[in-house]
């Protein structure tokens, strides 16, 4: 179609025109073009509209607000980069940037490395129903709304809850606890709900990695030699490091906004050790009327998922290539 | 094709992008004056409606629709509704209910954006400044509500600064509550205690006594957002200082401190309570909801709490219940409760304000009204002294919540709640640090610098 609009450019070479024609026919062409995309903006158009409704202007908006002191309301007052400022000074506002890099280990370290093993397992168990069975277990919290799975783990670790029942059962009495109202628990039986949540999703990502993987490979490994370690380390894993880099990136977002998970089980309790930014954003904006320190704290908090998962994007691209 | 012609195409391509993004940009820059305006006093959101001049304030002949958003969980404003609705069947309300933390956060945006006319309020100090609020001066003096003892309305009047306890009236109560300590009077007979104590010590014996028996003393809820430990502790506060103390602390009434000497001792009472092992081990992760299902349980001897669950408790264990206050430090002396009104504003927007404010006279002055007040309630009606007061059962906890009331109000005893002095001083300030204190990560005399500190900058900020 493109080709039927513009024919004349293939055929006379700008160079043999004298140039005063030059100019002209260069803005004849821009017009032309421009005419040219018009139907397929017209087609865009729409769905360009709602993203920038919904999408960009309120992300403008945000870093708008993060320069003004503001409560929502009534007039504003420009402050510079002063809410900016106080992120960087304030202890009170750093401590949940620092709880939100602990989850990492159980949002995103702990499901990958269970993610991988499980998917090894089961890609072993082959087409069997128990095959089937665990990875409809395995991935059934990616199906359950957060805040069920929220409310549901806050009633397992209840100090008369399932988990403490099972340990005095088995006789370990003296680590029963509330789980979620102790300053050393708390935000660790947090990230044990996130990983249940996310375990599923790794699992599904290295799952369809592995189906790619050539069983000529395990075979060839398989006639040198190799067990099922060495195969494992050997051949499945380089294939799916594509897959474990998306899952990587994924899962580092989710502990690093966090916010559902925590606001149905602890609301940053107690005592603040499970505080996020996620959660500490809404306390300000919504609570505290802050609305341009949390929308300082929000555009922080963007560029710091950016900061972390662009180098993590990177790596494994480059990794993939070479 | 020629390098040229695809060149061409490309910078073609190129082009609809850019002017797609400059479309997006455009819309996305469309907000780029300062939100909510500059700070110049014409900007300054005020209301459109007011009182009607005639000073005649009353509910229109004609059909009216009454807007209110209210609390969910507390059948009172519809009962009230429903029964205003029969007197004048020429009004209908349209009720919307949500919790009171999505209340809080929702309440300036609702009050700016919309024509509710009754609201039930949070923290009201910073919605009567933003100008969210009808002054009901008016309404107080066509009504009478200025003849009624000041203290009930005191808590609802801000000045020009902000500061609450003096100014214009901003809000209503639909009754006032009263907080102090349930028993459960089986587990009590079973340690020993036939009537309530008359002395801090006492208390302290019993509770000692419940401990001892292998009983769970005091299942307070601290868990989460909401430290519940902040009610005993200003109990205890009223107990060893003087109330007014904490109320022009509440009030942001300049120079108040919450960190002195006799609260520091309140403080220090309550940590020896922790350290004694008389709260449940599991109160940081406790909610107000599986609190009252212990108490109600049997699972808990005592909880600290207010009368706005007494008419849940008779019907959920008629008879079974108690009440007293914090006991004072030597028989008969000093002590307090937390009382507020259940608040309600009426909207700067209001559609119907005169028939809103009428309704909120009825809800003080109507015997139907008053009654349903006691019975579902479960607290004292707002009005005068000598109003009409339904019959209650003696044995009944609402009873002896009201009695209650009346010996807070010949101490001048009442106080706001503590957690009410800024909108974010219960969150952000009190609850960690009683979860600390729990924790024995923090001290009674830490605390209030902590409170203290966060307090200062709050209001400086």
């Amino acid at each position: 179609m493109a080709r039927t609009w513009r024919p004349s450019a293939g055929v006379t070479s700008p160079t043999e025109e004298p140039s005063g024609d030059i100019r002209s026919r260069r803005r004849a062409d821009r017009a032309r073009r421009l005419r040219a995309g018009l139907p397929g903006l017209a087609l865009v158009a729409p769905a360009l509209f709602f993203y920038a409704m919904f999408v960009l202007r309120p992300l403008f908006a945000t870093v708008q607000y993060s320069f003004y002191d503001w409560d929502g309301i009534g007039p504003s007052t420009w402050v510079g980069l002063d809410n900016y400022v106080r992120l960087l000074t304030d202890p009170e506002l750093i401590g949940p940037i620092v709880n939100a890099f602990q989850l990492i280990l159980y949002f995103s370290i702990i499901p990958v490395i269970f993610g991988v093993i499980a998917a090894a397992i089961i890609r072993k168990l082959g087409a069997s129903k128990l095959a089937l069975a665990s990875r409809t277990v395995l991935f059934l919290p990616q199906v359950i709304p957060l805040v069920a799975a929220g409310i549901m783990w806050t009633w397992i670790m209840a100090s008369d809850g399932v988990l403490n029942q099972f340990l005095s059962l088995i006789g370990l009495e003296s680590l029963t606890r509330a789980w979620l109202g102790d300053f050393d628990t708390a935000l660790p039986a947090v990230g044990v709900i996130g990983a249940w949540v996310n375990v599923g999703l790794c699992m599904l990502l290295m799952l369809a990695g592995m189906t790619k993987i050539d069983p000529a490979l395990y075979e060839a490994a398989r006639l040198d030699g190799a067990g099922a370690i060495r195969e494992f380390v050997s051949v499945t894993l380089p294939a799916v490091r594509q897959e474990l880099g998306v899952a990587i990136i994924i899962t580092v977002i989710s502990a690093l906004r966090s916010f559902d998970i925590i606001f149905i089980s602890t609301q940053g309790g107690p005592g603040n050790s499970t505080l996020v930014p996620g959660l500490e954003i809404y306390y300000l904006a919504f609570f505290s009327r802050e609305i341009g320190q949390a929308s300082a704290l929000a555009v922080a908090l963007t560029a710091l998922v950016l900061i972390v998962v662009l180098p993590l994007n990177r790596l494994t691209r480059t990794e993939s290539m070479s | 094709m020629s390098q040229a012609s695809f060149t061409h195409r490309a910078t073609g391509r190129r082009l609809v992008p850019s002017l797609a993004l400059g479309l997006a940009g455009a819309l996305a820059l469309a907000a780029c004056s300062p939100p909510g305006g500059t700070a110049e006093p014409e900007e300054t959101a005020t209301g459109t409606s007011t009182p009607s001049a005639s000073g005649d304030f009353s509910c229109p002949a004609e059909d009216t629709t009454i807007k209110a958003y209210v609390e969910t969980g507390f059948p009172i404003f519809a009962e009230l509704a429903a029964e205003f609705e029969n007197q004048y069947p020429n009004v209908t309300f349209d009720i919307r209910e949500d919790q009171f933390a999505v209340i809080t956060q929702n309440a300036p945006r609702t009050l700016a954006d919309s024509d509710t006319d009754i609201m039930r309020l949070p923290q009201m100090s910073d919605l009567a400044s933003q100008g969210l609020l009808m002054d009901l001066d008016e309404y107080a003096a066509a009504f009478g509500w200025d003849q009624w003892p000041s203290s009930q309305l005191e808590q609802l009047r801000v000045d020009a600064d902000g500061r609450r306890g003096d100014g214009p009236l901003y809000g209503m109560g639909l009754n006032f509550s009263m907080t102090g300590v349930f028993y459960n009077k089986e587990l009590a007979a079973q340690i020993g205690m036939t009537e309530p104590p008359a002395t801090l010590e006492e208390f302290d014996g019993y509770l000692q006594a419940a401990k001892d028996a292998g009983l769970t003393p005091v299942a307070q809820f601290n868990g989460g957002a909401t430290g519940g430990l902040a009610f005993p502790l200003q109990a205890l506060m009223a107990s060893y200082g003087p109330p007014s103390d904490i109320n022009s602390w509440i009030y942001l009434q300049d120079g108040a401190t919450i960190d002195t000497d006799t609260n520091v001792q309140a403080a220090e009472h309550l940590a020896s309570w922790i350290d004694a092992g008389y709260f449940a081990d599991d109160i940081n992760s406790l909610d107000y909801s599986q609190m009252m299902s212990r108490f109600i349980g049997g699972e808990s001897v005592f909880i600290f709490n207010g009368d706005w669950e007494s008419g849940n408790l008779d019907t959920q264990m008629p008879g079974e219940a108690g009440f007293f206050l914090m006991p004072p430090l030597e028989e008969g002396g000093q002590l307090g409760a937390m009382s507020a009104p259940l608040t309600y504003g009426i909207s700067a927007n209001a559609g119907n304000p005169d028939c809103a404010a009428f309704f909120l006279d009825w809800v003080a002055t109507d015997e139907a009204a008053r009654t349903i007040t006691v019975e579902v309630g479960g607290s004292h009606p707002m009005g005068p002294v000598d109003a009409f007061m339904p019959e209650i059962d003696p044995d009944s906890v609402t009873a002896q919540t009201l009695a209650a009331g009346a010996i807070v109000g010949e101490n001048n005893g009442s106080m706001d709640f503590i957690a009410n002095a800024t909108g974010e001083i219960y969150a952000k300030s009190w609850t960690p640090n009683l979860q600390k204190m729990v924790a024995g990560e923090q001290t009674a005399a830490g605390m209030l610098e902590s409170v203290q500190a966060d307090y200062l900058e709050q209001i400086g900020g």
